[in-house]
């Protein structure tokens, strides 16, 4: 199903604008991450396109050609994992499963074909009787998506899908989200504040920030080409170098860099693997912490910038703390990004 | 000195359960000997409550009516009720909520009192059972709502609604497939709480009872002030059969109903 999002815009009662007017289109069988900071819109959007939110008059949400703008939640035909599963306790998990499923009034027994190949496709076998208070937290969202995915949604939102769950579980199961997903093949919009999130399961990824969309594009692009320095920074935690632009040089406390070109009134960003640690490089920086990291190590460097860099070094040794060094930067590896973008 | 500190308590709850527990043996084996005065030697007998069971039916069976009629006026008010309030906390949902729990502060005799005042010239109502079941409901209501409240309040009832709002039900199937389940430990110790509660309410039936309609606390107290007092014991005793068993499924329900709360 394409989705396709005119002017949509929120705000609530007393003022708050907590998103501006949007426009955004989703084609059939993209998943698209929403990527920001907590407060920046990316949920109140998803529950827009959910119809649990009422957006703003002059808004248009079209799931394939039909205005939905005006429907309510449960005739969109949307499929939706909360970020608490929302799980029903009072239903074993067939009985979860199957809510939907009873409510599109099905026979007894195609409910039951259909519940049991999403619980095959979910890895749910051997569950399908229990309690919810009986599963584990990967489970719990598993049967969340089972649920979702059940009556075969025009479109599956996910808000915080994983964040319920501790590190450990988290990782393995954003693979196995992605993987889901995928042989699902369904239009999905999925929340996050976790990049790698974000950049792992999705095709295309909005970073959002402070109500509108900063950037929408590939997690390749986004990386490669923010936009903004909010972009930069959230996606691939890109450092601000702050120093005076004079000409094609920066001038740092740490020395003078040399730029691509003149940049006159731009910000200037790094990211932490292309701070390169160089005997002839031409800033000098003080060692304040070495991290061990197996493949690689953490520097946190003081005095080349006026905040901490930090730079991720593979050798098969590291400077020690309290040590001088000297750094250098490939020009064509900075970010030049305009200056005074909020977003 | 170890012994004595821990012998006293001991002493004192035994004491206290000695002073609880007296009266009810009293009144139980009044109730079953043949003659009080003579004791316990004049002999056992089933004859007094059989006498009461004669005498006092109508009575036992009228409260078992009213209470049931009761449970399902407060069920029918009170679910809704605190399922409203649960959805819509904010300063007006609590003023209501203490709104309805007013008729808990006011004596029993002055609620009776307002409602013969209100609707004592309405002849046909003034002489229905239906006139001491308002009275109940006035009464039992407030224990119903809070009940099942405290329950609802304990789970995220907003995104349990939203989950099964986006799988396609609407308002009515939301409400019977997930709230009135999920309220369910609230709404059975409410309505254990109801029936109880109605079946023992003596202040405010007795001023609003006619000498047709006698619920069984107002038998109770008929038969004290003109029975004999073997008749009148094995009365207390017809009620404790009732009320206890009540009683102690109404603990156990709470209980539960405390534990789904945590």
């Amino acid at each position: 199903m394409t989705l396709t999002l005119t002017n949509i815009a929120k705000t609530f009662p007393g003022g708050v604008q907590a998103l501006l007017p949007t426009d955004l289109e989703i084609a059939k069988g993209e998943i698209v991450s929403l990527l920001g900071p907590s407060g920046c819109g990316k949920s109140t959007l998803l529950r827009m396109i959910a119809g649990l939110e009422t957006p703003d008059a002059g808004a248009k949400i079209v799931f394939d050609g039909e205005d939905v703008t005006r429907q309510s939640v449960e005739t969109r035909k949307i499929g939706m994992v909360f970020q608490s599963y929302a799980l029903f306790p009072n239903m074993s998990v067939r009985g979860n499963i199957g809510y939907g499923l009873k409510m599109q009034k099905l026979p007894k027994t195609e409910i039951e074909a259909r519940v049991n190949e999403v619980i095959a496709l979910c890895r749910l076998d051997g569950y399908a009787d229990r309690a919810i208070t009986a599963l584990s937290g990967g489970q719990r969202q598993r049967v969340a998506l089972a649920r979702a995915m059940a009556p075969r949604p025009r479109v599956l939102l996910l808000d915080e899908p994983l964040s319920a769950l501790d590190a450990a579980l988290r990782s393995q199961l954003r693979d196995e989200l992605a993987l889901l997903l995928r042989q699902f093949g369904i239009t999905a919009i999925f929340v996050t504040h976790d990049q790698n999130e974000a950049m792992a399961i999705a095709d295309r990824v909005a970073v959002m920030s402070l109500g509108e969309v900063a950037q929408i594009g590939t997690p390749e692009a986004l990386y490669r080409n923010p936009a903004t320095g909010f972009v930069a920074r959230f996606v691939g935690d890109a450092m601000p170098l702050e120093g005076r632009i004079e000409g094609d040089r920066l001038h740092l406390p740490g020395g003078i860099l040399p730029l691509p070109g003149p940049a006159r009134g731009s910000e200037v960003l790094v990211r932490a693997e292309d701070i390169r640690l160089d005997p002839q490089g031409p800033i000098t920086a003080r060692v304040e912490t070495v991290t061990f990291l197996g493949t690689h190590y953490r520097i946190a460097l003081s005095g080349a910038s006026d905040t901490l860099l930090i730079a991720l070094h593979s050798g098969l040794s590291a400077p020690q703390q309290g040590e001088n060094v000297r750094l250098s930067i490939a020009p064509e590896a900075l970010l030049i990004l305009p200056k005074g973008v909020a977003a | 000195m170890k012994s004595l500190s821990k012998a006293i308590p001991l002493i004192v709850t035994l004491l206290a359960c000695a002073f609880l527990l007296i009266p009810i043996i009293q009144s139980v084996l009044a109730g079953l000997t043949v003659n009080y005065f003579r004791g316990l030697s004049s002999g056992l007998t089933l004859k007094w409550v059989a006498r009461v069971l004669e005498l006092y039916s109508g009575s036992i069976l009228l409260s078992i009516w009213i209470a049931l009629a009761c449970l399902v006026v407060t069920l029918i008010l009170g679910v809704p009720a605190a399922y409203a309030l649960a959805r819509n906390p904010g300063r007006a949902s609590r003023v209501l909520e203490e709104f309805i729990s007013l008729p808990l502060a006011i004596p029993g005799l002055a609620l009776a009192l307002a409602l013969l005042q209100l609707y004592g010239t309405l002849q046909g109502f003034r002489t229905s059972w239906t006139f001491i079941l308002v009275g109940h409901v006035l009464y039992t209501l407030p224990f119903m709502v809070r009940s099942v409240l405290s329950v609802l309040a304990a789970i995220d009832l907003k995104v349990l609604e939203e989950g099964a709002a986006s799988l396609g039900a609407g308002p009515a199937r939301r409400f019977f497939d997930i709230v009135v389940p999920n309220a369910l430990p609230g709404i059975l110790a409410g309505a254990l709480t109801v029936v109880t509660l109605s079946i023992g309410e003596f202040n405010l039936t007795w001023m609003l009872h006619t000498p047709y309609l006698k619920t069984l606390p107002v038998g109770l107290a008929d038969s004290y002030a003109s029975m004999r007092l073997e008749v009148a014991s094995a009365y207390t005793l017809v009620f404790f059969v009732m009320i206890v068993p009540l009683l102690m499924a109404m603990q156990w329900a709470s209980a539960r109903a405390q534990r789904i709360m945590q």
